[in-house]
């Protein structure tokens, strides 16, 4: 296995996250490697999707640090730290029409220069990241005129045009079909195999046993439980993490969580 | 695929800016059309050789002075203040992510008619009824913003709702004004009211600014294409999203304080020229906000044309002819667009 000498793509240094008052998380640590794939579990309103922000430095932490490759968010310089990061977001507005291809371009804007224009490299970039997702000779279309799984996968091309080595995803099977939920995942597992650090927020228990090599577990009173995935995924912690009892049931060499 | 091969490679972003391309010069000969018919046109009609000579400075006599004193003036600032309202629709609307905003949603031109008209019934002078427009313009948008952004938030909803009621306050405010109005005064009000070039005797500041404004906004154009798909991604992506929204909010708010203290509060094409544009070449912000300010200049040059000469002798408000042209050409667009 080849070493990786660069710093964790990700870390959590006593990291505490508020909305108001409440506490999303307290006194968090944990460290995302390259090759790793988190995903971050927890009931609706729990605070994912904040956490998510903080650990996109889109918004402060009450205490605590957050390091991207070994450093704060305000240590790289301007606009380099959407090279090293990228960030799907829960919705993707579109208030304005635009084409397949102008939307995935979109995640070129980190390398271009103010007066600069996308070259046929970045188009081609996108096109393969289009391609990727399975929106082959969507380019021309119109945004408007996609269902709502073919936007999804719309914004993750996006992101993947954007190249980073840390990807952050809120909820990216949102409005996916089976097929495209592991089309999407197995492309993020190569992605991590390739080097890249994932963390995602997912609802599918089961999805999560098969993809993540380590799972947060947020109780959304600050508490949070983080380890390997198979010492999270238990019918106990999640039974009380979700609030409602489940069941465990062998296949092969999986586990399948069902609730009861 | 063969068939999506070969769109891919007859399509894409070179054959975008291409297109972009044409549209622009086609513009720029629509501009001069323009300001050729507008210099030409009118109760003493003159040739294309006698205009020309006017306006180098060789020929002599009552048509170049007519061209250079009356109709140069009037041409050049219908044209640069439809520039001016095109630029900052434009810009409203990627602000307030709203297809439906233009340049007075915010209470701008309300606060400018309060404070020209207020000027008018006090029975000042014309330089006065300026800054009266200006005073009030840049009061509103002041009040607007202090009101919106007191909480530090800058959410679309509550700067769009804050603007309508300032507006909406501003509107009573302006019918009081009319209705204490001695009979003299009311026709000059009502015709700023609606928008009329005629008395715009100092161009050159508005062009001036229309030239800085569009140099200001350029360089933000791609941030602004990113504001577009929503905060969260364009701030993921490096856009310092509250810094760019208070550009675009204080240029914006120059822009139509400046055309509105020109010619009044002409409606529509800061509505419906970024609408036409953004159909003909797409929401590329590097290419609609230049093709928007010349089709703004175009349009409402050609329409101050219009209103003096169809029913000449009798001089329309510009404004009244923009609305009549926006009014129609809105409900359709409305129409395609059901959202």
């Amino acid at each position: 296995m080849k070493m990786d000498a660069r710093p964790p793509v990700l870390a959590a240094d006593g990291l505490t996250v508020q909305v108001g008052r409440r506490d999303v998380c307290r006194d968090l640590d944990f460290t995302l490697q390259a090759g790793d794939t988190l995903v971050i579990l927890g009931r609706n309103g729990a605070g994912k999707t904040t956490l998510l922000h903080t650990l996109a430095g889109l918004r402060d932490a009450a205490r605590g640090a957050v390091l991207l490759s070994g450093q704060p968010y305000g240590a790289w310089p301007r606009g380099h730290e959407a090279c090293l990061r990228g960030l799907l977001a829960q919705s993707q507005p579109d208030f304005f029409s635009a084409t397949v291809l102008e939307t995935a371009l979109v995640g070129r804007h980190p390398y271009l220069g103010r007066w600069d224009w996308e070259s046929p490299d970045d188009e081609a970039i996108a096109l393969t990241a289009l391609a990727h997702m399975g929106l082959d000779g969507f380019a021309e279309r119109q945004v408007p005129t996609l269902s709502g799984g073919e936007r999804q996968r719309l914004a993750i091309a996006a992101l993947l045009v954007q190249q980073p080595r840390l990807y952050l995803l809120d909820e990216p099977l949102s409005h996916l079909d089976l097929h495209h939920e592991i089309t999407v995942l197995d492309h993020f597992r190569g992605l991590a195999a390739g080097g890249a650090g994932v963390a995602m927020v997912l609802h599918d228990i089961n999805l999560t046993a098969r993809y993540a090599s380590h799972v947060l577990l947020l109780d959304g009173k600050g508490g949070h439980v983080f380890g390997r995935a198979a010492e999270v995924l238990t019918t106990d912690t999640l039974s009380a993490a979700y609030g409602h009892p489940l069941r465990a049931i062998a296949d092969g060499g999986h586990t399948l969580f069902v609730p009861v | 695929m063969a068939h999506g091969q070969a769109a891919r490679r007859n399509t894409g972003m070179l054959s975008v800016r291409r297109r972009a391309g044409l549209v622009l010069t086609g513009l720029v000969l629509a501009a001069l059309a323009a300001f050729a018919w507008s210099l030409s046109a009118g109760a003493l009609p003159v040739s294309f050789d006698d205009l020309l000579a006017a306006l180098s400075g060789t020929g002599g006599g009552m048509e170049a002075d007519i061209i250079r004193s009356l109709r140069l003036p009037r041409a050049v600032a219908a044209f640069a203040c439809g520039g001016l309202l095109a630029l900052a629709g434009a810009l409203m609307q990627v602000l307030l992510r709203n297809p439906l905003a233009d340049p007075y949603v915010l209470g701008i031109s309300g606060g400018a008619a309060v404070g020209a008209l207020g000027a008018i019934l006090a029975g000042a002078a014309a330089g006065w009824i300026d800054a009266g427009a200006f005073i009030g313009a840049l009061g509103a948008t002041l009040l607007v913003f202090g009101l919106a952004h007191g909480d530090g938030s800058w959410t679309q909803t509550r700067l769009l709702l804050t603007g309508v009621i300032v507006a909406a306050g501003c509107g009573a405010a302006v019918a009081l004004m009319l209705s204490l109005a001695p009979e003299g005064r009311i026709k000059g009000m009502l015709f700023w009211l609606m928008g009329d070039a005629s008395g715009a005797t100092r161009p050159w500041p508005a062009l001036g600014l229309l030239a800085i404004g569009l140099a200001a906004a350029l360089p933000f154009a791609r941030e602004l294409n990113l504001l577009a798909r929503g905060e969260v991604t364009a701030r993921a992506l490096g856009v310092r999203v509250g810094r760019l929204r208070g550009l675009v909010y204080g240029l914006g708010s120059l822009l139509t304080a400046v055309a509105v203290t020109t010619v009044g509060s002409v409606g529509f094409i800061g509505l419906i020229v970024p609408h036409l544009v953004r159909l003909a070449i797409g929401n590329d912000q590097r290419l609609l906000l230049p093709a928007a300010t010349l089709a703004g200049g175009v349009l409402l040059c050609a329409a101050d044309t219009a209103a003096r000469t169809v029913v000449a002798p009798i001089q329309l408000p510009v404004g009244v002819l923009t609305a009549l042209i926006g009014v129609p050409v809105f409900l359709f667009l409305l129409a395609r667009h059901p959202r």
